[in-house]
């Protein structure tokens, strides 16, 4: 039998002292974090203080630089660069909308009706990660090429005379314009759209569709009030992970771009490495950085919000 | 009674836990002997689980102590404790087959050959065919007997069950709760077996300790815990109980007399966990299948000396092998009366005025400032 | 109309195909032009057939030289990044401890800032310091964007683990160090494989930091980016061709293991 007792312990044999409950290993976690975090901090948080402060030095190459506060560089590079600026947004903005429209039916595809054909599909999406991206960049040369097939086709259709009225190309080319440009970010940075919207819309429960099929949803409006909004998730990271590369891109710019289509990486590139005006290149550095964290934020509070909703 | 022989029994002293400000166990003291079924029964949150890992060596108490035998472990890491543990979903590892998670608590210890012993092993659970394969290459049922084979192989003071059955659906859970039941005859090791399903406990346990809140409510043998519950709790977790408010008129030798509703109820004095002074408030409990029922016209067949309710059929539903009637009764609003189909008479319908009678040997009392409740809430939610 | 019906049943269908092959195109373009013969120094024009590129693959100078070096960086960034980060998850994922979300905003802003900015802080932090630019600042520079695409794989790994796991191990006598050798790290595996691959990738593929902090050094993407302004051998196709190949045909290979694998024991 076995017995309960609330009070009293039975009387036993002598007793070892109770032993203190020992807390091994409080330091462990440092130990693991220290060396990785170390290297983020001396490689990335210090330099980034290094760019500030290389921001509002004056000097010249040869004198050396000091420190002396001049912010008036930041307001002589936006004077002079804002157009560059203005022009990263837009071009990363549209990049971004068109990564969203071409990879959500592709992400849709590949979570839902691809059935065996699944695995096959993923491959094909990252599979051009292995090629460089610069030689793939540079096939769009080909592509767009003037007098080209994509060029004929679009002449023929009179696409061209609409994006040219509109700015987006320029007479019978394709190539060296924003056009261009803006097709080789979509390029680029499409699977960093595609991956996390199918991250997002594989979770959905396949039953959830018939659900609103059997609750007189049309599969247009089970697609706006069921799958898009459980796919937000997806759709703000996909953005992000498009936006933010975009915004700071400069080869395509430079691949396919002409001198009117420079952006804000183009400038920082060549202040950098060709000028070597480093208060100039790190104030607009300074400022990229700052508008993308402040976009970013304001994105995902929104977002958050209208999640809710 | 303790036995005579206490090397192989487990002995909790004092034994608590609590994070933070939240106590998940109060101070207990709990001796479960050498080669018995002990089953810890409760709702979820109960502290079962919470003491089952302090035996394990999962959790460490925040005071009191463990004993195994005549060794105490308290502080003892897991890894150096003669215990093993069958998890709640198995936590069989994914990387390795069958064989290999029978045999890792053997190659753990140093042992080199365990092929004969990992083979005898899968043979008593019947699984000698499937060595080769991945856990998740199992039914539910095979994996669970894995857990089973890769603790018992080690040959533990103590094997441990943590809602072993939950994953399963009911149909294999009868079974392997006879299996388990087999397996405890055969190789006669301790089992300690947490789960919050009463039928299981009742079923497979020699002993059952019923927990709420952190305490130990009741303990016993299954059919000594359903026939003398002591608690409300106990009387409405397991199984279902009829709760009536009375009040104690007089004693007469082992017998108290109760008024309850304008009647008159008898009790015999030792099935009485509460105090009972004259005037006091009693709960006087009956359980739904020890009832009989009669139409009110056939009142005066009721033998003499048996306690007695009037009341009007609320509702009644047919299952099979047994009838169970609510009746709307002055002493107790839903009276519950399970009847076999022996004989059925006809005239036993919503609506009919009929008298119930029971022997006042099968009434039990309980203390009348518990919640009457209790356990009731816990009870159904578990069910479903 | 059963057209407009077909059409509008697969209208998601015939979508997406048209995105994979928008995606694929270049891929397509890059092995044809692996087979021409230009007539000047851009190989944008298809002119005629040729297998010459394929036979002398290393025909070009400094491009095979530049495409090792990159594998080395490629190698020991992936090795420095999946070490650190691994250790940095699993005290993110089984520690608490003081200023977690100081680290965790750490590891998720290398991932949020554009390269340009990255590359051109890194840049100044080299100068002040009087650093020699070459090999061991690009390595440098390649581990700190790894990292953190390693923590964040790794993490979701092991805090999809059941922590019961573990806690069988131990109680099947193995130690912690037992535990981790034989269970976590094991389980684990996965995800530390997927954190290495992707800092393969990334860094084999990185230009634009590499760029600002190579110096002299010239790794394969900077080589490609230089021959879009001298003139674009070939041989750049066959290399990009056979990379695409490889990838494909180790993907297919290691998922028929994986299916034999599986339908062996079942």
């Amino acid at each position: 039998m076995a017995t309960v007792t609330e009070a009293e312990a039975p009387p036993l044999a002598p007793q070892p002292a109770p032993k203190p409950p020992k807390k091994r290993g409080r330091l462990v976690p440092y130990w693991l974090l220290l060396p990785g975090l170390l290297w983020l901090v001396v490689f990335f948080a210090l330099p980034m203080i290094y760019q500030g402060s290389t921001s509002v030095q004056t000097g010249s190459l040869e004198e050396g630089y000091k420190v002396t506060w001049h912010f008036a560089t930041y307001w002589d590079a936006l004077s002079e660069y804002w157009p560059q600026f203005l022009r990263s947004v837009f071009y990363a903005g549209a990049a971004t909308v068109l990564c969203l429209v071409l990879g959500y039916p592709l992400a849709y595809l590949i979570a839902f009706r691809a059935g065996r054909w699944r695995n096959l599909i993923m491959i094909l999406v990252i599979a051009p990660f292995f090629t460089s991206f610069l030689i793939r960049t540079l096939a769009w040369k080909t592509i767009l090429a003037d007098g080209g097939p994509v060029v004929g086709a679009l002449n023929t259709l009179h696409v061209l005379d609409v994006t040219s009225w509109l700015g987006w190309t320029a007479g019978d080319r394709v190539l060296a314009t924003p056009l261009a440009v803006v097709c080789g970010l979509t390029y680029n940075f499409l699977p960093f759209m595609i991956l996390p919207l199918y991250t997002s819309l594989e979770r959905i429960d396949g039953r959830l569709h018939e659900a609103a099929g059997d609750l007189y949803a049309k599969p247009i409006t089970t697609f706006r009030k069921v799958t898009f909004p459980l796919s937000m998730p997806g759709v703000v990271s996909g953005t992000l992970l498009t936006f933010i590369p975009a915004a700071g891109d400069y080869v395509n710019a430079e691949l396919l771009g002409s001198t009117d289509t420079r952006m804000i990486g183009n400038v920082i590139q060549t202040q950098f490495l060709r000028i070597l005006d480093y208060p100039t290149a790190a104030a607009l550095s300074f400022i990229l950085m700052a508008a993308i964290l402040a976009m970013v934020t304001f994105y995902i509070r929104r977002s958050g919000t209208e999640d809710l909703v | 009674m303790m036995t005579t022989e206490t090397s192989g029994d487990v002995r909790l002293t004092g034994i608590s836990k609590t994070y933070g400000s939240f106590t998940a166990v109060h101070p207990l003291d709990l001796t479960v002997p050498q080669g018995s079924f002990f089953a810890l029964l409760g709702a979820s949150g109960c502290g079962k689980t919470t003491t089952l890992r302090m035996i394990a060596g999962l959790e460490e108490p925040s005071s009191g102590t463990v004993y195994l035998g005549d060794q105490e472990v308290t502080h003892l890491p897991p890894y150096k404790r003669p215990v093993n543990t069958v998890f709640q979903s198995y936590a069989l590892f994914p990387h390795l087959d069958i064989f290999e998670n029978v045999a890792f608590g053997l190659r753990r210890r140093g042992i080199k050959s365990v092929k004969k012993q990992v083979e005898e092993m899968l043979d008593l659970v019947q699984l000698g065919e499937q060595a080769r394969k991945k856990p998740h290459q199992l039914s539910g049922g095979q994996q669970q007997r894995v857990a089973v084979a890769r603790a018992l192989i080690n040959h533990p003071k103590v094997l441990l069950l943590d809602e072993p059955l939950g994953a399963l659906d009911l149909k294999l859970r009868r079974q392997m709760q006879l299996e388990l039941k087999r397996i405890q005859t055969e190789v006669g090791i301790t089992f300690v077996h947490v789960t919050h399903d009463q039928e299981e406990a009742m079923t497979m346990a020699d002993t059952v300790a019923v927990m709420n809140a952190g305490r130990v409510e009741q303990l016993g043998s299954p059919a000594d815990l359903y026939e003398n519950p002591q608690t409300t709790f106990v009387a409405n977790f397991l199984g279902t109980s009829n709760l009536i408010e009375a009040e104690v008129d007089a004693k007469s030798g082992a017998e108290i007399v109760l008024k309850a509703g304008g009647g008159r109820l008898v009790l015999p004095e030792a099935r009485c966990s509460a105090p009972t002074a004259t005037g006091g408030k009693v709960l006087v409990g009956v359980r739904p299948e020890k009832i009989s029922l009669v139409h009110a016209d056939e009142a005066d067949a009721i033998p003499d000396g048996r306690n007695r309710v009037t009341g009007r059929i609320a509702q009644s539903s047919f299952i099979g092998v047994s009838t169970q009637y609510v009746i709307d009764s002055p002493v107790c609003p839903e009276f519950e009366v399970y009847v076999q189909n022996i004989d059925r008479d006809s005239r036993l319908a919503p609506g009919a005025e009929v008298v119930l009678h029971w022997n006042p040997e099968h009434t039990f009392g309980l203390d009348a400032a518990q919640d009457i409740d209790a356990g009731v809430e816990t009870a159904e939610e578990e069910a479903a | 109309m059963p057209f407009v019906n077909w059409l509008k049943r697969h209208l998601v269908v015939i979508a997406g195909l048209l995105t994979l092959s928008y995606l694929l195109l270049p891929n397509i373009v890059v092995t044809v032009f692996s087979f021409n013969k230009p007539k000047g120094r851009f190989n944008y024009q298809w002119q005629q057939f040729s297998t010459d590129a394929w036979k002398d693959p290393c025909g070009v100078a400094d491009m095979c030289g530049s495409l090792s070096l990159s594998l080395q960086i490629a190698f020991w960034a992936t090795v420095g990044a999946t070490v650190l980060g691994t250790m940095i998850a699993f005290a993110l994922v089984r520690y608490r401890f003081r200023a977690r979300g100081a680290v965790n905003s750490l590891i998720f802003l290398p991932m949020a800032m554009p390269e340009v900015v990255m590359a051109a802080s890194l840049l100044t932090l080299f100068l002040n310091m009087g650093a020699q630019l070459g090999f061991w600042t690009i390595l440098i520079a390649h581990i700190m964007f790894c990292l953190s695409f390693v923590v964040t794989a790794v993490k979701a790994r092991v805090m999809s683990m059941d922590p019961r796991l573990e806690q069988a191990a131990q109680d099947l006598y193995a130690g912690p160090v037992q535990t981790f050798l034989r269970v976590t790290l094991p389980i684990a595996a996965p995800g530390i494989a997927a954190g290495a691959l992707l800092s393969f990738a990334l860094s084999f593929d990185d230009f634009i930091i590499t760029n600002f902090n190579a110096g002299s050094t010239v790794t394969f993407p900077m080589f490609v980016w230089g021959s879009a302004q001298r003139g674009t051998p070939v041989q750049i196709n066959v290399i990009g061709t056979a990379m695409f190949l490889l990838a494909v045909l180790f993907v297919l290979v290691s998922m028929l293991i994986g299916n034999r694998r599986g339908r062996q024991k079942a």
